[in-house]
């Protein structure tokens, strides 16, 4: 079946069969390997990518129902001016250890900030409780979100100004 | 891991979606959220033959109030749910607590109510709140009481042409109130224990209904009869919730398994049952 998903602002078309799961489909069909495959099972959220701006499960989704629909990567959060906040804000506040999460959970920070730009802790924390990080270094993950969030509104207001 | 292979339609209507379904029969699903259906199929315990994804249908994404009740439509989300102002009650307290974020933003309340898992949440609630499932078939709709609705253990009484396409949970016209209690051991993981109550109040401030069922703790989600009618007809007080929920507790059927011993789920029945009807009753009195 022909399907055209729009992946980080690029229409890609693709026939795939109705089984491939969106996760592989990104992988192997689009070749961006920043999404990852972790458990496989619906648990760990680390193949997380936003569909129409929202996080989802991509190993629990069909290629085929992402048909006509946007969906972004972590290959997809860095613009033309550079790194997003989100990323940004992984490294300067140590974010990450072994990076397995990483993509997922920025993700999933970028989406929240887009919605609530100034997250509490327990705000940031209830977005990603569907994200594990093995490393356990959810304390910096959670500062690097509500720094993220910081930057993009002072980004923002600077814009504003100009 | 990738499911067996399945031929594919997407329905543009729910006549078309139904017309599908009826051609295949059981061997067909309906693919609305997936988040229960496809690990099922990666896993290989469900292999069905084909798939009819309802999701590019429009209009069943409605989630408002209609002659004194609440209709959810069959895409309507969870998180929808959650976000949604229209919801009160049992079905809001429970709505953040359904798997987790990126899961509550694809599946649906229809589809998790339709897969009757004993351990899911809501059919908790909604046995609890007394709803109603709305089911269409190629002749015309019919509403299923949710009770008759969930038969057993992943099994609920739709004929194999028919759609669920929304819930009608009732909206109490008096004073009314509802919680849900849940106990995880994580996020994401199926309830150890769940408690959904929902109370009416008379004028003279009696309960004049009562609404008591539980998760995780029998062969299905099981309304604790038995509970309700310690309720009825008394004042709210402490001391009757206490009863309720030792009631409540005897109803239950836990087994002993990894999350915790069928002793100690009785006790956590109990708790979360006046702990329910404690804040329903707030609630219905504010």
């Amino acid at each position: 079946m022909e399907i055209t998903i729009n992946i980080n602002g690029s229409d890609h078309t693709a026939d795939v069969e109705p089984r491939r799961l969106l996760v592989d489909h990104i992988r192997t069909g689009a070749g961006l390997t920043g999404t990852h495959i972790g458990c496989d099972t619906t648990s760990c959220g680390v193949c997380t990518v936003l569909v129409d701006g929202a996080p989802v499960k991509s190993c629990t989704m069909l290629a085929v129902q992402a048909d006509g629909r946007s969906v972004t990567t972590v290959e997809g959060l860095k613009t033309a001016d550079g790194l997003h906040p989100v990323q940004q804000a992984f490294s300067d506040e140590h974010g990450l250890q072994c990076g397995f999460c990483t993509p997922a959970m920025m993700l999933v920070g970028a989406a929240l900030i887009a919605d609530n730009p100034d997250p509490s802790d327990d705000e940031v924390r209830w977005a990603i409780s569907g994200n594990l990080c093995r490393c356990t270094g959810y304390m910096n993950i959670v500062k690097a979100v509500q720094a993220a969030a910081a930057a993009a509104a002072a980004s923002n207001g600077s814009d504003g100004d100009s | 891991m990738l499911p067996a292979q399945f031929d594919y339609i997407a329905a543009s209507s729910v006549e078309e979606a139904i017309a599908a379904k009826a051609e295949g029969g059981d061997e067909t699903r309906f693919l609305a959220g997936g988040q229960s259906l496809l690990p099922m199929m990666k896993l290989r315990f469900a292999t069905p033959s084909k798939l009819v994804d309802v999701n590019r249908i429009a209009g069943l994404d409605a989630i408002e109030h209609r002659n004194g009740h609440l209709h959810v439509g069959a895409l309507v989300r969870h998180a929808d749910i959650a976000a949604s102002g229209e919801v009160s009650g049992a079905v809001a307290s429970a709505a953040p607590w359904i798997a987790d974020p990126l899961v509550r933003n694809l599946g649906t309340m229809c589809g998790s109510v339709a897969h009757c898992d004993p351990e899911g949440d809501w059919n908790t609630v909604l046995l609890a709140t007394g709803a109603e499932v709305v089911a269409q078939g190629p002749s015309g709709s019919r509403t299923i009481a949710i009770g008759d609705f969930v038969q057993d253990f992943f099994t609920n009484s739709l004929n194999d042409d028919e759609m669920v396409v929304a819930l009608h949970i009732p909206v109490p016209s008096g004073r009314s109130g509802g919680a849900y209690q849940k106990l995880e051991r994580k996020v994401g993981d199926y309830a150890t224990v769940g408690v959904a109550a929902h109370l009416e109040l008379a004028a003279d401030g009696t309960i004049s209904a009562a609404g008591v069922a539980m998760t995780s703790v029998a062969p299905i989600n099981r309304k604790a009869t038995e509970a309700e009618a310690v309720l009825v007809g008394n004042a709210p007080s402490a001391e009757l919730f206490a009863e309720a929920g030792a009631a409540a507790s005897s109803a239950a059927d836990p087994r002993d398994d990894v999350r915790g011993s069928a002793r100690w789920k009785r006790q956590v029945v109990a708790a979360f049952t006046q702990r329910a009807l404690a804040a329903a009753a707030e609630q219905a009195r504010s």
